[in-house]
């Protein structure tokens, strides 16, 4: 899947399909059942029939308005728990600021993981693993 | 027919105005020169095991959340996983429908759905999930892309569902 033809084309994968839609939807509009359904069922029915390497396929699908484009990378503020009062340079740069913590989408699941992986988990974060 | 003729974003000119109006040097994106590999679909889908990749910054509650800054770590995550424990984190996109509705980054129940309609054979016992937005494509090429090909692989996955964000 992808929403970034150009990115897509330039790394080049042995299959693409694209939805123009916005950061964040590769796999539809959010409690749209329906319509996640059709994307992908469009998706496994271009995977069936792709013959060309390397070919991006157009699913067609339209967002409904255009207004994301304007600011298409813009990040969410309220996705980091930590303060970001020291953005320094970032202020022009609308996405989220690079934290090198975990970035925990709530407290709760902070102080979980915290009680089940210890204290060590900020190392842990750059390896696989499986819980 | 529609009026609809808006052209997709550009996201590597997006990013390459951000980058200069910041002053960094420009984000050196992957070019792949070589042809793509290609390995045949030799089954219909309704008899393929599918597996599920997705950079979307995705956790299940009790695990270690994602960072921000070149993770390149991946976590995994049950195909049987309840919906409801799943979260987003990610600096470079909007999370607050994924947060709403994982299936928008990680198509969890839209994969089972398929599956009960018999239009896929099955999913792999697990799905893996990444940061995306590493700098270093070199980590990626080398590290965390062999392991979850390893990782798929094992899983007898016959095709996998890439999700990037």
């Amino acid at each position: 899947m992808t929403s970034a033809w150009t990115i897509t084309a330039a790394v080049n994968p042995p299959r693409a399909a694209f939805v123009d839609y916005p950061l964040g939807h590769t796999t539809g509009q959010a409690h749209d059942p329906v319509g996640q359904r059709t994307l992908l069922e469009a998706a496994f029915t271009a995977f069936e029939a792709a013959t060309v390497p390397g070919a991006i396929v157009d699913l067609g699908l339209q967002w409904g308005d255009d207004a994301w484009r304007a600011d298409p990378m813009r990040g969410d503020s309220r996705t980091a728990t930590t303060s970001q009062a020291d953005r320094g340079t970032a202020r022009s740069d609308s996405r989220t600021e690079r934290f090198d913590t975990p970035q925990y989408q709530s407290e709760e699941d902070r102080r979980l993981a915290e009680q089940r992986h210890g204290e060590e988990i900020a190392c842990r974060a750059c390896v696989g693993f499986d819980d | 027919m529609n009026a609809y003729e808006a052209t997709p974003v550009d996201y590597i000119e997006v990013t390459r105005r951000t980058y200069d109006s910041l002053g960094y040097p420009p984000y050196a994106w992957v070019h792949s020169e070589e042809p793509p590999p290609w390995t045949p679909l030799t089954k219909p889908l309704s008899d393929c095991r599918i597996g599920l990749i997705a950079s979307g910054g995705v956790y299940r509650r009790g695990q270690i959340a994602f960072h921000y800054r070149d993770d390149a770590s991946y976590r995994v995550i049950p195909s049987d996983v309840p919906t409801d424990e799943l979260r987003a984190t990610h600096f470079a996109y909007d999370t607050r429908d994924a947060r709403s509705d994982i299936n928008v980054v990680f198509p969890i129940d839209t994969l089972r759905s398929l599956v009960r309609d018999s239009r896929l054979g099955g999913l792999t016992d697990d799905c893996y999930t990444f940061m995306g937005g590493i700098y270093s494509a070199r980590r990626v090429r080398e590290e965390l892309a062999p392991a979850l090909v390893e990782r798929m692989t094992s899983q007898g996955a016959d095709a996998a569902l890439l999700v990037p964000v």
